[in-house]
């Protein structure tokens, strides 16, 4: 797999370390509720098709970045920068719960 | 030593004047430069070259390429014996050592052919029928017979003395495949410019028209070959790989190659490694692979003698090589009776040819011209002979049968494109009912199809696809590709095809997988008992399953199993191909990274002076430590670490710390995303202090401790443990990036740009005044415990200073860049030299650290909660921080969770071992009552007994009872007493002052 890292161009998978979904938001851990916490630590969808998910270019520029790959074909459709994204953008599991 | 008998007396691409000397199977024999193993046994008459792996039949060479199922072979000896060799694509060298394998007491006489006799016990499934109980004779009696019995090679059983490389390319257009089509693909990216990789797994390039004897642009194919090779030769983006397998095609244009630097040397050259595995990453790719010729299934069709036509063609025209005296060819199309036009042109004698389509004017006309008898609508119901063919059995189109002598049978029944790595992604080829052949169907993003590969099998069509695909690809790469040349006029070629998939009624096996030993009974016993999709065919009868994957076998099972079951071959289905397209030593898969090169060692700045002082390393993470440092005369690693607790505890030590992992922070927000990441508070942490650390997981459970000292304001520097490192910066920069992206903060890791050392012991502070610049107080006032600043050392290098202590004593840490930390050590020995220093190694810090109930690596193993090892008071109430939550779940903080407290043995001689496991005193040993385990154990030279540290049910609660520390790997089982984990100055005495 090749991964288009924003800063450092296309590399090799190797260079970058996966994490999983790149939406659930952590809730406030003074605010939030034990049950809302356990979902964003341990609940994740898994789906066939597009998935938004969280990668590290450890190898590279250190920056994480939210991938949206295909998960039956790897074909990724973007690349972004993680720390780009607008504050609460990416809001779904944390207003689920 | 004989002549070469089957030789022709001239013609092939062979170096008849470099003579190459070879054995097989300790036999002398003699080939030329240019000969395959398989091309030089067949020119010496050797025809018998392995047993199969089932009922040890003796098999001979099938065809003269990647797909050989038969003529597998051991290759040199000693460590670099290498088994399940092809035999068909071993190219000779002088000194070449190649025997048979899988054959017992001797090739010509196994015993265990036999086995052929009992066959219907080893019918398809026999494993699962047989040898299914008693349950226990299968490891002890089952197994290990039918390991005897069955099998291929035998493997070195030596570490492999060459090595192997990794390499990486890149390019505009990869070619896979260089003959007609692959070189015009080539050609045509490379004249306009293209970065060209052209893989080609021969040793020699242009594949089948090495085979044939073919006209292009009204010239021999020859002329063209090598003009085109040095066309490409000269262009200087063009780079030409042969002996290159491209075997995997993975995801984003990246693909698989292995090169066989060295598989033609006896041994590598010196600095050369034996193979080199590739990862080529191109923009495009145009597989050009060709295709592979398929037997036909009739009885005795794996007697040595009976060939692939194709193969036939190969030996004849590039080896000069006439694989039989007296041949017949059993032919399914027209693609066969080139072989028969060869034999003869090579002056060899055809027999007979058997056609299985209708009688057809033309070709007997040229049956007559060859010389041999043509049985139209034919077919060779058997094959026979003892170790190698005598005879054929010919039924004709009238049923009448017909006995011939003959010591060849060239079979031909149309061939398979080599699409292989169009299905790697998951493609699925399509059935071409005009062609009889699977074909390339979706194709993967970035791959396009060219000859033989995408079923457009004449030459013509090989050179067409090639020059437009070649040109396609180059645009695609987003190069100007230049314009068209005019096509090339090749001599006429028909295909006509009627494939025969199997001819029944002979007396006698009929293989369908050679390699396997699966028969055409084996598939009508598996439709039979119900495995009729096509991977339960695999599963139950093995088809397919062997080194060479049914290239030469999965059509004939697929065709047998639609005829069983009253379907088509696409209604049957298709196996998907997986990567490797051919075997790969694991070696050219690793390259470097085996044994103690598996992965970069780190060595500490000041590794070199810990050497000299003689100590003995050990692995910590990534990083090579000191362990201890043993003096001349101590025997035993228990006195050094002894000696050097003492000296810490008595006088003063010095430990080389670098290793630990250092976070430089900074920003207005440095101090609110520590006390997210943290457990405990930072905000009130003042400038130049220094403070322990706990950091969670979000789950609950701790990750990784350490100190961070605020070196200004907005600054601080976080040390993590040495293993957790990477993990921890990682991890603080998810949550930067991905959790707090507003926080105003920058990091960086500067675990390599500082050496650091721990000085330790009551003359700690007398040692450092030897190094420190004098303009630096540091008593007890002005350097507190938890101090953290700056200072200068040596008359003027920068330094940092920490007053902070892992082993209970006054102790410093002291932090130079790391060019100066060789001489930070020799200056710290001077300084110390007064006091006796005493370097000291992990196990002493583990000691210290023991006697003072510090946890460390065992006890944060990632399964402990901050309150299970008594740091529940490290987690503020008054903050969010990552794991705050999770941690306050009612199971962690359920009372009955083991927490840590220390241990002693109840008689104090006795040892404890870490590891053991808790069992209440006159309990039985049993995992009900396991109470928790012993996470660190050590000598305390202070206290003259084992203590350690352990986590048990009730925890602290229990200080004073005695239990069971029972240790079964190692036979122990102690009675100990649980106490404070603090075995030394409880109070803190030492710390301060």
């Amino acid at each position: 797999m090749r991964i288009t890292c924003p800063h450092c161009g296309a590399r090799d998978a190797q260079e970058f370390s996966y994490l999983g979904a790149a939406d659930p938001k952590r809730p406030d851990g003074m605010a939030a509720s034990a049950a809302a916490m356990a979902e964003y630590v341990y609940q994740r969808d898994n789906p066939a098709g597009r998935h938004r998910e969280l990668w590290y270019h450890g190898a590279g520029c250190h920056a994480w970045l939210v991938v949206t790959r295909d998960t039956r074909t790897h074909a990724i459709a973007a690349v972004e920068v993680a720390k780009a994204r607008k504050a609460g953008a990416a809001a779904k599991v944390g207003a689920k719960a | 030593m004989s002549a070469q008998p089957f030789r022709l007396a001239s013609g092939g691409l062979i170096d008849r004047g470099h003579q190459l000397e070879f054995s097989f199977d300790g036999t002398s024999y003699r080939g030329y430069a240019g000969d395959t193993l398989a091309s030089a046994l067949l020119a010496n008459g050797v025809r018998l070259v392995g047993r199969s792996f089932k009922y040890h039949r003796p098999r001979g060479i099938l065809s003269a390429g990647p797909e050989e199922p038969n003529a597998l072979v051991e290759l040199r000896s000693g460590a670099r014996r290498e088994p399940n060799s092809r035999a068909t694509v071993v190219e000779l060298f002088a000194g070449l050592a190649a025997s048979s394998q899988n054959r017992w007491p001797s090739l010509a006489f196994d015993l265990l052919s036999l086995n052929g006799l009992v066959s219907p016990a080893l019918v398809a499934g026999f494993y699962y029928k047989t040898f299914m109980w008693p349950a226990s004779f299968w490891e002890k009696l089952y197994e290990p017979l039918i390991r005897r019995a069955a099998g291929l090679g035998r493997a070195a059983g030596a570490e492999d003395p060459d090595h192997y490389e990794k390499a990486f390319a890149f390019c505009d257009v990869l070619v896979i495949g260089a003959g007609p089509a692959g070189l015009s693909a080539a050609l045509a990216a490379g004249r306009s410019g293209a970065r060209v990789i052209l893989c080609d797994e021969d040793f020699r390039l242009g594949g089948r028209l090495l085979a044939e004897r073919r006209e292009i642009g009204g010239r021999p194919g020859s002329e063209w070959l090598a003009a085109t090779l040095a066309e490409l030769a000269s262009l200087p983006e063009v780079r030409i790989m042969p002996r290159t397998t491209v075997f995997g095609l993975y995801d984003h244009g990246v693909y698989g190659a292995v090169e066989r630097v060295a598989d033609h040397l006896p041994e590598p050259p010196a600095h050369q490694p034996r193979q080199r595995g590739w990862r080529i990453h191109a923009r495009r790719a145009i597989l050009a692979a060709g295709a592979l010729e398929r037997p036909i299934v009739f009885a005795g069709n794996d007697l040595p003698g009976v060939m692939l036509a194709g193969a036939v063609r190969s030996y004849v025209n590039r080896h000069g090589v006439l694989p039989g005296r007296e041949s017949v060819l059993f032919t399914a199309g027209d693609d066969g009776w080139r072989t028969a036009r060869d034999i003869a042109a090579a002056g060899g004698r055809v027999a007979a040819i058997v056609d299985s389509r209708p009688d057809d004017p033309a070709r007997k006309a040229l049956a007559d011209k060859i010389g041999a008898r043509l049985f139209a609508g034919g077919a060779v119901l058997r094959a026979r002979g003892g170790r190698q063919l005598r005879a054929v059995t010919i039924r004709d189109a009238s049923g009448a049968v017909t006995e011939l002598a003959c010591d060849l049978l060239a079979v031909s029944n149309g061939w398979n494109p080599t699409l292989h790595l169009t299905s790697h992604q998951n493609g699925k080829p399509a059935w071409n009912e005009e062609l009889h052949c699977f074909v390339p169907a979706a194709l993967p993003a970035g791959l396009a199809v060219a000859g033989s590969a995408a079923g457009r099998f004449t030459l013509a069509q090989a050179l067409e696809d090639g020059a437009r695909l070649g040109r396609e690809a180059t645009a695609e790469a987003g190069l100007a590709a230049k314009p068209a040349e005019p096509t090339l006029t090749t001599d006429p070629e028909t295909n006509g095809l009627s494939p025969v998939w199997r001819v029944s009624g002979g007396k006698g096996k009929a293989f369908v997988d050679y390699q396997n030993d699966v028969t055409d009974k084996d598939v009508e016993l598996a439709a039979r008992e119900g495995f009729r999709p096509v991977e339960h065919l695999k599963r139950y009868t093995t088809l397919g399953m062997a080194t060479d994957q049914g290239k030469t076998s999965n059509l004939a099972g697929l065709a047998i199993m639609a005829e069983q079951t009253g379907r088509t071959i696409p209604q049957t289905g298709t196996t998907t191909f997986r990567p490797p397209y051919t075997p790969v030593a694991i070696g050219a898969l690793a390259g470097h990274h085996r044994g103690k090169d598996f992965r970069p060692v780190r060595l500490a700045p000041t590794h070199e002076w810990s050497k000299e002082q003689g100590a003995v390393f050990v692995e910590a993470g990534p990083w090579l430590r000191a362990q201890y440092y043993p003096k001349p005369g101590e025997t035993d690693w228990l006195t050094t670490v002894n000696r050097e607790v003492r000296a810490v505890r008595s006088s003063v030590g010095l430990c080389d710390v670098s290793t630990l992992g250092k976070i430089d922070i900074q920003g207005a927000d440095a101090a609110e995303f520590l006390e997210r990441v943290y457990s405990n508070g930072w905000k009130a942490l003042p400038v130049g202090k220094a403070r322990y650390g706990l950091m969670l997981r979000e789950d609950g459970f701790v990750m990784d401790d350490g100190t961070t000292s605020r070196l200004g304001e907005q600054h601080f520097l976080m040390t993590t443990t040495t293993a957790n490192a990477g993990k921890v910066m990682q991890h603080l920069e998810f949550c930067h990036q991905v959790l707090w992206p507003e926080l105003d903060l920058r990091m960086v890791s500067v675990s390599e740009q500082w050496a650091q050392a721990a000085i330790a012991g009551p003359k700690a502070r007398e040692t450092l005044r030897g190094v420190v610049d004098p303009e630096h107080d540091l008593s007890d006032a002005a350097f507190p415990y938890l101090a953290a600043r700056a200072v200068t050392v040596g008359g003027g290098i920068p330094a940092r200073l920490f007053r902070i202590s892992f082993s209970g004593e006054l102790a410093y840490e002291l932090a130079v860049p790391a060019d100066h930390g060789d001489a930070m050590m020799r200056g710290l020995m001077q300084a110390g030299a007064a006091f006796g220093i005493t370097p000291y190694g992990t196990e002493a810090l583990g000691v210290l650290r023991i006697e003072k109930g510090h946890v460390a690596g065992n006890e944060l193993n990632g399964q402990t909660t901050a309150r299970d090892l008594g740091l529940g008071r490290m987690m503020s109430s008054k903050k969010d921080f990552i794991g705050r939550l999770m941690a306050g779940r009612a199971a962690l903080l359920d009372q009955d969770r083991p927490a840590l407290v220390g241990f002693k043995p109840a008689e104090p001689g006795q040892r404890l071992r870490a590891g053991a496991h808790f069992i209440g005193i006159g309990r039985s040993a049993e995992m009900a009552n396991d109470e928790g385990y012993m996470t660190s154990v050590a000598y305390s030279p202070h206290l003259n007994h084992w203590i350690g540290l352990g986590l048990i049910r009730g925890g602290a609660a229990r200080i004073g009872e005695r239990v069971r520390a029972y240790d079964p790997v190692r036979n122990g089982d102690v009675v100990v007493e649980i106490c404070s984990p603090v075995f030394v100055d409880p109070e803190g005495a030492r710390l301060h002052g």
